[in-house]
């Protein structure tokens, strides 16, 4: 195949993806923090904090439709642009999307169009009902693509059926309660509940700053204050690193976030700085500290954490057992009752995907050499400076907003809302979750490269047969289209907070109404 | 683990299944994009227009999961379909993509500033986010009942001849137009109960009875092209029901001019769906012309029931047949996922399906009653 296609396919994926999870987090985390604003207003049945839940309901309106809408892309991308790989793993893969079409697509959508229209026709408990299933849709969601997701990572409970030339699954539980997917799940929503806390912070501190609103912005500070502190604590304490003890790739994408290129000895210390060198193999200038590392990794003290070269050497046995396993699906393809390649095939099935590896370099993977063999096994290392630099920059960002929750907590506790020199921080700090988000994806999907599905299928096979005019009519457009929404969709959020809280559903307490919209001609 | 359903009904099931799911698609979703479609010229004043966009504001939502859904279940149960189908239809699949993103921001967004120029714009949005995948929808139809041209490997990688602008041949284009017809009666049935009665009705009306018409002189028209054109796909031989999913490994398939009209001589019940088709359409163009709007409504539901399932009964065990190789075709017998795979869906589905219903019952019954005028004055939620 055609490695532009390749390459083209793995861009279009990665632009679709990331920008659809910069608005996915805000959904997720703000949907949670609507349920706590309006189950404060059920409890109170002070207005203010109804006024609190619709102006931050709007402005979740607004991030939810362009959520939705690029949602849509990625239902359908996988056939479009991954066939091969839906196909190899749709047994599998398609089921936890199905699922959560009817599990939570239809729940949080909907919902959600009660959630706006139902104010006046709705009980305060029957609204907050409303609002709260249209929160546990969107999370439901984000729990059933990680489960997917987590295959992918880790890919428990199937098998490769020579019947069918794909994957099987042999046990939905263990898709279902795949250590990698829970951890991913925890991580990914906590991710989201501090966008959302960093988002209404921010706008809160930016009204404050002004003198706008200020009844408005301290609730809402408070709410964020809390939830934030709860969130960030989480969101670094339940990593996604419980599981990269698990398997190859996942122990290969630690080392690559580490640079760590030999066989940390037991108790594993943790580089905090360092730079990686990929001609040499070798870290210049790193600083240690000691035990982290192991800790995190094998929750031990006395568990080597395993590095490059090591599990490159694994790598190559795998692909030299893969060869094997490949011959014998060669034969049982051209005759399936043959009993002997069958057998031969059952002992070293778990390495096919390694022999399917040399791919990229000879049509038939048995006329591989040994050089290339050795040369291959060295693809199972994913950019390491990539990798090494994006991990540090997301829990750098991680650490930080404890440190910003926890001070806003400690504010708003001491009921010093107004403390400049933190609302000037909090205002600065509203880029950064998105950017310790976006990189988190980095880490998961860069991390795993080579493989489409950790051990199982290499990425260069999983492309559709396209050609590259029609991938880059696809990419152009997508990014056209997607460029101009950014633009609507910022110029819109942009003018709803300078709009105000009390722009269109409640009038100003004490005050005049404010400036109606001139009519429309 | 012993199942307690076998594989060849599982599939039978799944064929079903997706079937309901693609007609409550076309059922729901259906008229938000038909009352998208009809927006620009059913509506002309700013207030009919926001008073057309509040009969599907707050619903469209969940409407468009069954698109949704449709996709994911095809994945999950018919992956090779899934992947076979979307990558072949590349470039018609993105251009519906890209109508289908338009519609939920065209529908948050318009409101949002009260500048014309804005709102015309996102008004066209909506037009296209409903027309463009309807149109395609239709096409797309006609090219699976022509045949595809892909082929398989021997690792079951597919692999396409022919161009984009090659789907869009004369059959495939009537089916695009018929699909239109069909989605603009459901619009316009679904605008007369919804919306205030008065001018906008009174258009949705005209151009409804002229969509009623068109679906039965269009379906028509595509069943005489399907009987008499040269289409058709047969299974030379017994297919093993229960086999594996492997359309390399089963009974081939042969192209059979004609053969698309054979279930019909077999299964005589078959015939309901083209005659439901039919009867919709026009029991629609009365309930328009007499001014029952349920009745309207009904017949367009009928309709387009009845014509989605005359496709896909027409076809089975066809689901994705190949115009190059007809061996390498996708039928109910070679194309599912794994017998425990359908069989775990099956049980969600049972679980889950209900539900959504009920829940889906009970929003449309609070939001029900006619979008007024008077209520875009006073309800500052509306759009």
């Amino acid at each position: 195949m055609d490695p532009a296609v390749i390459d083209l396919s793995r861009l279009q994926f990665a632009l679709t993806a990331l920008y659809h999870f910069l608005f996915v987090p805000l959904t997720l985390g703000l949907s949670f923090m609507l349920v706590i604003m309006e189950s404060i207003y059920v409890m109170t049945k002070r207005p203010i904090w109804r006024t609190v839940t619709r102006f931050w309901g709007v402005l979740f309106g607004i991030n939810f439709a362009i959520g939705v809408a690029t949602g849509i892309t990625m239902e359908f991308q996988f056939g479009m642009n991954w066939s091969y790989y839906s196909h190899y793993v749709g047994d599998i893969f398609g089921a936890p999307l199905a699922i959560e079409g009817l599990m939570a697509f239809f729940l949080e959508a909907t919902f959600v169009g009660l959630m706006f229209f139902g104010w006046e026709k709705l009980s305060r408990v029957g609204h907050l009902a409303v609002t709260f299933l249209t929160a546990l849709g969107t999370n439901l969601s984000a729990l059933w693509i990680l489960v997917a997701n987590g295959w992918m990572q880790n890919p428990m409970g199937a098998t490769f059926n020579p019947d069918t030339m794909r994957m099987e699954v042999s046990s939905f539980r263990d898709v279902l309660f795949n250590p990698v997917a829970q951890a991913k799940f925890v991580h990914t929503v906590s991710a989201g509940y501090v966008i959302a806390a960093v988002f209404v912070l921010g706008i809160s501190a930016l009204y404050l700053l002004r003198g706008k609103y200020v009844a408005v912005a301290k609730r809402s500070m408070t709410v964020a204050a809390a939830f934030g502190l709860a969130s960030s604590l989480s969101v670094v304490v339940l990593g996604d690193e419980s599981g990269y003890a698990l398997t190859d790739n996942q122990k290969m994408k630690l080392a690559a976030l580490e640079a760590m290129w030999n066989t940390e000895p037991a108790p594993a210390g943790l580089t905090a700085f360092g730079i990686p060198d990929l001609k040499t193999r070798t870290t210049h200038n790193e600083i240690k500290i000691p035990y982290v590392l192991g800790l995190i990794a094998t929750r031990s003290v006395d568990k080597p954490v395993e590095g490059i070269f090591q599990l490159v050497a694994k790598a190559q046995t795998r692909i030299e057992s893969g060869v094997v396993a490949y011959g014998a699906l060669e034969t049982l393809k051209a005759n399936p009752k043959d009993m002997a390649a069958r057998a031969t095939f059952e002992t070293h099935r778990r390495d096919l995907g390694y022999a399917l590896l040399l791919k990229r370099y000879v049509a038939d993977p048995r006329q591989a050499s040994p050089d290339l063999i050795k040369k291959t096994a060295w693809d199972v290392v994913p950019p390491v400076p990539v990798m090494f630099w994006s991990f540090r920059v997301m829990a750098g960002v991680g650490f930080l907003m404890i440190a910003l929750f926890a001070t806003a907590f400690l504010l708003v506790t001491l009921r010093k809302h107004d403390t400049k020199w933190f609302l000037v921080l909090a205002v600065a700090a509203l880029p950064l979750p998105w950017l310790s988000a976006e990189l988190g994806w980095v880490l998961a999907e860069m991390g795993r490269q080579p493989w489409a599905v950790d051990g199982v299928l290499p990425t260069f096979l999983g492309a559709s047969s396209l050609s590259v005019p029609q991938l880059l009519i696809s990419i152009t457009a997508f990014t056209l289209l997607y460029g101009s929404l950014a633009v609507v969709e910022i110029g819109l959020i942009v003018r709803t907070i300078n709009k105000g809280p009390f722009a269109k559903h409640d009038p100003v307490p004490g005050g005049s109404l404010p400036e109606p919209e001139p009519a429309v001609a | 683990m012993e199942l307690p359903l076998d594989y060849a009904t599982l599939r039978v099931i799944w064929w079903a299944l997706v079937g309901v799911l693609l007609i409550g698609f076309a059922l729901t979703d259906g008229f938000d994009m038909g009352v998208g479609a009809l927006l620009p010229f059913v509506a002309k004043t700013d207030e009919e227009r926001r008073m057309v966009i509040n009969t599907v504001g707050a619903t469209w939502e969940g409407n468009q999961v069954w698109f949704i859904l449709g996709g994911g279940a095809i994945f999950a149960a018919w992956p090779f379909v899934y992947a076979v189908s979307f990558s072949g239809f590349y470039l018609a699949m993105f251009v519906v993509l890209a109508a289908m993103i338009m519609r939920p921001v065209s529908f948050k967004y318009r409101s949002k500033r009260p500048n014309p120029r804005w709102r015309s714009f996102w008004d066209w949005g909506l037009f296209v986010g409903g027309f463009v995948p309807v149109l395609c929808y239709g096409v797309a139809l006609g090219n699976v009942l022509q045949g595809a041209p892909f082929r398989l490997d021997g690792d079951l990688r597919a692999f396409y001849d022919g161009a984009f602008i090659a789907l869009f041949s004369p059959f495939a284009l009537l089916c695009g137009l018929l699909s239109v017809a069909m989605l603009v009666l459901h619009g316009a049935a679904w605008i007369t109960i919804k919306a205030e009665e008065g001018p906008v009705t009174e258009r949705a009306r005209l151009f409804g009875e002229i969509a009623a018409l068109a679906s039965i002189v269009l379906f028509a028209a595509g069943g005489f092209w399907v009987a008499f054109g040269g289409m058709g796909f047969r299974i030379d031989g017994l297919a093993d029901a229960a086999g594996p999913s492997n359309p390399l490994r089963g009974v081939a398939a042969v192209r059979a001019p004609g053969a698309w009209l054979d279930n019909y001589g077999r299964h005589a019940w078959m015939l309901t769906a083209p005659v439901l088709g039919f009867a919709g359409a026009a029991l629609a163009l009365a309930g328009l012309r007499f001014n029952k709007a349920w009745a309207a409504f009904t017949g367009s539901s009928a309709s387009a029931a009845g014509i989605v399932g005359t496709v896909g009964l027409s076809m089975f065990p066809f689901i994705l047949p190949s115009s190059i190789d007809p061996r390498s075709s996708l039928t109910v017998w070679n194309a599912s996922s794994s017998h425990m795979t359908l069989f775990i869906m099956l049980v969600v589905t049972v679980v889950f399906l209900p539900l959504i219903l009920a829940y889906t019952a009970f929003v449309y019954r609070v939001l029900w009653g006619r979008s007024t005028t008077g209520a875009l004055a006073t309800n500052p939620d509306l759009y």
